[in-house]
């Protein structure tokens, strides 16, 4: 390649950051690839998972700074407002035209606001949606230091915040805003929370920890209309106090810059193939613009490398198969996971055996413990779970399920993960079998004790001095003590009362 | 009495017998050789007794206790050995002829092709005195710059990573002691209750933190203790670190004054390490390590809430394709809790053979000069140039390491004579089968060791040499601790030092009888004088100080004062770090993937490592009966659901097959494995070697292979496939 491929990306979130990033891993002198990153924001692509972490008070605002930043220009406030395909240009607010090769959108999505009365003030800017008094998203930087200057005040005067949406990003904020010891109900429609992910059984246990933990819930009601001051009105007439309002209603992918240029777009976001490129050969796109599912950070990363690959040409026949999909709620004392599609219609009680071709299901409840736990496989492969409260069999299942590999036989284990017996075994004297090994430094067998004994050594020490028991790390000293003292108490020959008489060997 | 007092009584006091150290690891066990009043079992006529001493305290494993048995083992070499051609057998030769032979055809291929077609491959196993004179030999009597060690294989990671880190790598910079007091020690990586047994007894199993994708004994001791087994992904372990870091990080540890200060006063870069760390959150780093979130949080409090504590690493840690950042993320997370330089705390690692420490100090490196000098270093080969009597731009420059040289063997550019001791890398390489093919492909190889070893066998010269109860000289223990390594016994007729060997042939090289004494002593003498200055200061290490039994641990400058009884530095950095401005660094790093993942056609990790009975290559435990009586040949750790897929059971044949290669081993069922990870030791040749399936993908800054992690297949050894077998069933 004569010159470097020129890619210009508007977008500078955790995904048009982490392309960067994986470019000049790749080359690092950008002899391949010149990328210029565009980000309407202030301040670079800094990581929105960790804003529930910032809200607690955990992180700062440094520990979200965007990924390694290399020499290639990055600019930040910078909103691009246009692309001619024709010419291959952007064009930027402050009315420049900028040339590329390549063009990536990494534009992600925006907070979907409900139509909800009393969000919006007149005159508001829609970018976060909602600047209507006391309310807020929580999708930018601003908008956390916005949330965490309402949290505050909210706390100054005993009042509450309320949280609407109880899917994963408002049970993240809402336990962080508890961390940071503020009271917060979540309002959400459905009968229970994270009903995208969890069936109704487990979504109840997760209602049971989300209350020990502080975090209050009002399901299956709607709102109706944020009065400022005042608090959350209901559906069901009640008004829910609250000093602020959370929005964590869901997002949409932001394809206004794609539309506007004629690029296919489908309901979801762009449209693009598997190599992440879009209706036009010029033009990529990636992350929540293009994904279907917005709020996962893994398949925008993954994007981020293959398209990195064929960029700088690494790889040139990369291509992006889907990521599996796993959720890992981020809430202080809550463990859940799920992964894949643990919905079944059937789950196996019809009478359908597995080899039907029809799932096999596994389902532990244990509400007064806060455990749930679903297994869901297809063969010998897991296709879906729900584990909540099982935090090492979470572990383990979600790497068998992100390599699909095949699951262990031993189901129970795999949805309980729970420890296994230690393979030395705990016994001494007679349960112990013959080849127990019970000095590991210096390969000395119980047998190999017992033997020694009525070879005539009949002391602790005398069966170090004969096996050379003990005389490695010494951690065995307990045991081979407890072993003579139980051969002394069973052997016919030695009498408890006189010592042994053996010559020193 | 103190401790040192008593070291020094028992070093002394052994008037009837000879004080030494085990030849084997380096925790360098003490022990004593009394001539056997009465002939007994075959121990070379010496009865060997543990001794006490701060590293093993009075212990021995069963290879320590045995290893006298070799002394007089039938399969002892006493006789050079040259093969008259390829393909024709060894034979028996006088040392002149032999000596004669290697010299004639050195010379004569170095006249031919330049001087580094003629390389040398030497062992962290050999002295102090041994190392040295090796370095000396390639530099000077060759003219090669093609000299590397089987170091490379074990210590270069953490080298890199504790230079990077804090301008000086000394594998532990506190006496072993230290750690008996420590109320946290992480082990990465490492498995000492098989590898260094006796070291066990330093640690409280409640305390330990062992982190390692197998349940290994180790580990097992920790759980039984209540102590933590945190069980990554093979290849996994940077993140893992980067996740205790991130979990320190918010949950407040490390705002405490002191640890603060720390960072302030005693580090720099904890800005740019502190971004890296908030990347990995728990439940990330649980997704890609498998460790849980839980247990990642429970590890980091147990850590953090130490007051003393340590950070050790091994080769799990070590050897991979990413193994220096590997180091450097779990050094990182040490000096962000404040303990690196912090007296009763501490990040080490674990050095593997036994003069592991010294033999990476003396110049038998690639890029080495002796005292830990650069060999690129203009003032480090003007100072060497003037101890060894010849001109500085006569000394050549860095060459290849390890594999990268025993990858060019016998090729157009590479060596086409190889000169190896006390190494046998026909089994410790990784893809041995190319390595063997390397040796294989050379005009001559020259071998000088005790057994036929797997490379003697492929050798046209073997030298017969001493073991080391028949030979004086130093070791460097894990510690930095110099150790005298005394005679107990006459070698048998027809055997000479290896000291004695590099002179025979760098006197028919053309040097000077005094530039290659023979005599330990003088070559030490020489050693002390060339590593003055160094970072590796020996100079103060005189042989009465020694020999008095005092603790001697470097850098120990000319002049260095005893304190009761120990003399040098026994603890490195409580003033200030290597570096010029006395800082130690925080290096950013970042998770990567190994050189090779498992994919459909070899869907498991294999990770390879040591068991107990067997020592490296197991050229001298393998000869041991009761050793091989207990673990008789190899073997490979299976999850029984996995081993069941492939249609094996407890005990059954297996093959294991990588891109490299294949070997075979017998399946043991252990249901405590990760399902997608086998396990092999490397101990064993031929079919059963497990580096025939290991990957030289190399450390871009260490040049270390990843023997840690290899992508394989397992099926049965007779070929009958999964299918058939449950069609049977």
């Amino acid at each position: 390649m004569n010159r470097a491929l020129n890619v210009v990306v508007v977008g500078n979130g955790m995904v048009g950051a982490r392309l960067h990033e994986e470019t000049l891993r790749r080359d690092p002198t950008s002899r391949r690839v010149r990328m210029t990153v565009l980000g309407a924001e202030p301040v670079g692509g800094y990581n929105r998972v960790l804003l529930p972490g910032l809200l607690s008070g955990s992180l700062t605002e440094a520990d979200l700074a965007p990924e390694r930043c290399g020499a290639s220009p990055l600019a930040t406030g910078t909103t691009v407002v246009g692309i001619d395909r024709a010419a291959r240009t952007v064009a930027t607010a402050d009315g420049r035209q900028l040339p590329y090769d390549r063009l990536v959108l990494a534009t992600g999505a925006r907070t979907a606001v409900p139509p909800l009365p009393g969000l919006r003030e007149d005159g508001a800017d829609g970018d976060s949606g909602a600047s209507a008094r006391g309310v807020t998203a929580l999708r930018t930087l601003a908008d956390a230091r916005r949330l965490r200057r309402l949290a505050d005040r909210a706390r100054a005067v005993g009042a509450r915040i309320a949280v609407l949406g109880g899917g994963v990003l408002g049970l993240e904020a809402a336990r962080a805003l508890v961390a940071r010891g503020v009271a917060v109900t979540v309002v959400h429609p459905a009968p229970h929370v994270m009903d995208r992910q969890l069936d109704a059984p487990a979504g109840r246990v997760l209602g049971r920890a989300l209350h020990r933990t502080g975090v209050e819930q009002r399901l299956g009601v709607t709102a109706v209309r944020w009065e400022p001051g005042k608090g959350l009105h209901l559906d069901d007439g009640s008004v829910l106090p609250a000093a602020g309002l959370l929005l964590c209603t869901g997002a949409r992918a932001d394809t206004a810059l794609a539309e506007e240029c004629g690029l296919d777009v489908g309901p979801a976001g762009i449209a693009v193939d598997d190599t992440l490129t879009t209706s036009d050969p010029d033009i990529h796109a990636l992350g929540d613009c293009a994904d279907a599912e917005p709020g996962l950070i893994q398949p925008g990363w993954e994007q981020a490398g293959v398209l990195a690959a064929r960029l700088t040409g690494e790889d040139p026949y990369a291509r992006y198969l889907g990521t599996p999909r796993v959720t890992r709620l981020k809430a202080a004392g809550i463990e859940l996971a799920c992964l894949g599609d643990p919905f079944v219609t059937d789950d196996g009680l019809a009478g359908h055996a597995p080899a039907d071709g029809g799932p096999e299901v596994l389902r532990l409840e244990d509400p007064t413990r806060e455990r749930y736990a679903k297994l869901v496989l297809h063969g010998d492969r897991v296709t879906g779970a729900i584990l909540l409260g099982v935090p090492d069999a979470a572990a383990g299942l979600v790497q068998l399920y992100d390599k699909g590999a095949p699951a262990p036989s031993d189901r129970l284990a795999l949805m309980l993960g729970r420890a296994l017996p230690p393979e030395g075994g705990g016994e001494t004297g007679e349960a112990l079998p013959d080849h127990a090994m019970v000095c590991r430094c210096n390969s000395v067998t119980k047998g190999a004790l017992r033997s020694a004994w009525y070879d005539g050594a009949r002391s602790a020490r005398e069966l170090a001095d004969a096996t050379r028991a003990t005389t490695g790390c010494g951690g065995c000293r307990g045991a081979v003590e407890k072993l003579a003292a139980w051969l002394a108490e069973t052997d016919p020959l030695s009498s408890r009362d006189t010592p042994a008489t053996t010559a020193p060997r | 009495m103190t401790r040192a007092a008593a070291d020094l009584l028992a070093a002394t006091a052994s008037a009837s017998g000879t004080a030494t150290h085990c030849p084997y690891c380096a925790l360098q066990c003490a022990m004593t050789l009394t001539p056997q009043a009465a002939p007994g079992p075959a121990a070379g006529g010496l009865t060997l007794a543990p001794r006490e001493f701060p590293t093993n305290r009075g212990g021995l494993c069963q290879k320590g206790w045995t290893s006298a048995q070799l002394l007089d083992s039938p399969e002892r070499l006493t006789t050079p050995l040259v093969r008259d051609a390829k393909g024709a057998p060894l034979r028996a030769a006088g040392w002149d002829e032999a000596l004669d032979l290697v010299a004639q055809r050195f010379g004569a291929l170095r006249q031919a092709r330049g001087a580094d077609a003629v390389a040398v491959f030497g062992s962290g196993g050999l002295t102090n005195e041994k190392a040295y004179a090796l370095g000396k030999f390639a530099r000077i009597a060759l003219g090669t710059s093609q000299i590397d060690y089987n170091g490379r294989f074990c210590m270069s990671s953490a080298a890199a990573a504790g230079n990077r880190a804090f301008g000086l790598d000394r594998g532990l910079p506190f006496p072993v002691t230290d750690l008996d007091d420590s109320e946290a020690v992480v082990l990465v990586g490492a498995n000492p209750a098989e590898t260094m047994p006796p070291l066990m007894g330093h640690f409280d199993p409640a305390r330990l933190i062992v982190v390692d994708p197998r349940r290994t004994a180790t580990a097992q001791a920790a759980l039984d203790g209540g102590g933590i087994h945190l069980q990554p992904a093979p290849g996994t372990d940077l993140a893992l670190a980067l996740g205790l870091l991130h979990v320190a990080l918010v949950e407040g540890h490390l705002d405490t004054p002191q640890r603060t200060a720390y960072r302030r006063e005693r580090t720099v870069g904890w800005e740019g390490v502190r971004q890296c760390a908030a990347r990995w959150w728990p439940e990330r780093t649980e997704r890609l390590t498998g460790v849980a979130a839980a247990e990642l949080r429970r590890a980091a409090a147990a850590l953090a809430r130490a007051r003393r504590a340590h950070i050790l690493t091994g080769r799990g840690a070590e050897q991979h394709s990413k193994g220096v950042d590997t180091v450097s993320a779990w050094i990182d997370l040490a000096l962000a809790l404040g303990l690196p330089g912090t007296p009763g705390s501490g990040y080490g690692c674990l050095t593997g053979q036994g003069n592991g420490q010294g033999g990476r100090e003396h110049g038998q490196k690639a890029d080495q000069l002796p005292g830990y000098r650069h060999i690129e270093d203009p003032a480090a080969r003007a100072h060497i140039a003037r101890i060894w009597g010849v001109t500085p731009e006569s000394l050549p420059g860095a060459g290849r390491s390890a594999w990268e040289l025993l990858d060019a063997l016998g090729t157009p550019e590479g060596p086409a004579a190889l000169l190896v001791m006390g190494s046998n890398p026909a089994v410790s390489a990784p893809r041995a089968r190319r390595a063997v093919q390397r040796l294989h492909a050379l005009e001559l190889l020259v071998v000088a060791d005790f057994f036929r070893s797997e490379t003697a066998e492929l050798a046209d010269v073997v030298l017969p040499v001493t073991m080391w109860a028949e030979e004086s000289g130093t070791m460097t223990n894990l510690e930095g601790r110099v150790l005298r390594r005394r005679a107990a016994r006459t070698p048998p007729p027809g055997v000479r030092t290896d000291l004695d060997v590099l002179r025979g042939l760098a006197l028919r090289l053309g040097r000077s009888a005094h530039e290659f004494p023979a005599d330990p002593g003088a070559v030490f003498d020489e050693l002390r004088r060339a590593s003055a200055g160094g970072t590796a200061d020996y100079a103060g290490a005189a042989p009465e100080h020694l020999d008095a039994g005092e603790a001697v641990y470097w850098p120990v400058p000319e002049g260095a004062d005893s304190e009761a009884g120990t003399r040098g530095t026994p603890r490195l950095f409580l003033d200030r770090f290597a570096h010029p401005d006395g800082r130690a660094r925080f290096l950013p790093v970042e998770h990567r993937d190994a050189a090779e993942l498992p994919d459909a056609e070899y869907p498991l990790y294999a990770t390879t490592g040591r068991q107990l009975q067997h020592y490296q290559s197991g050229a001298q435990t393998r000869r041991v009966p009761e050793l091989l009586a207990a673990a008789p040949e190899p073997y490979v750790e299976v999850h029984p659901d996995t081993a069941r897929r492939a249609g094996l059971g407890d005990g059954d044949t297996a093959r294991i097959v990588s891109r490299r290669g294949a070997t075979l081993a017998r399946t043991r069922c252990v249901p405590s494995l990760r399902p997608d990870t086998v396990f092999l030791p490397f101990h064993f040749p031929g079919d059963g070697a497990a580096n025939a399936l290991t990957n030289p993908a190399l450390d871009p800054v260490s040049r270390m292979p990843e023997f840690k992690l290899s992508a394989v297949r397992l099926e049965r050894a007779d070929g009958r496939g999964t299918a058939s077998r449950e069609e049977a069933a």
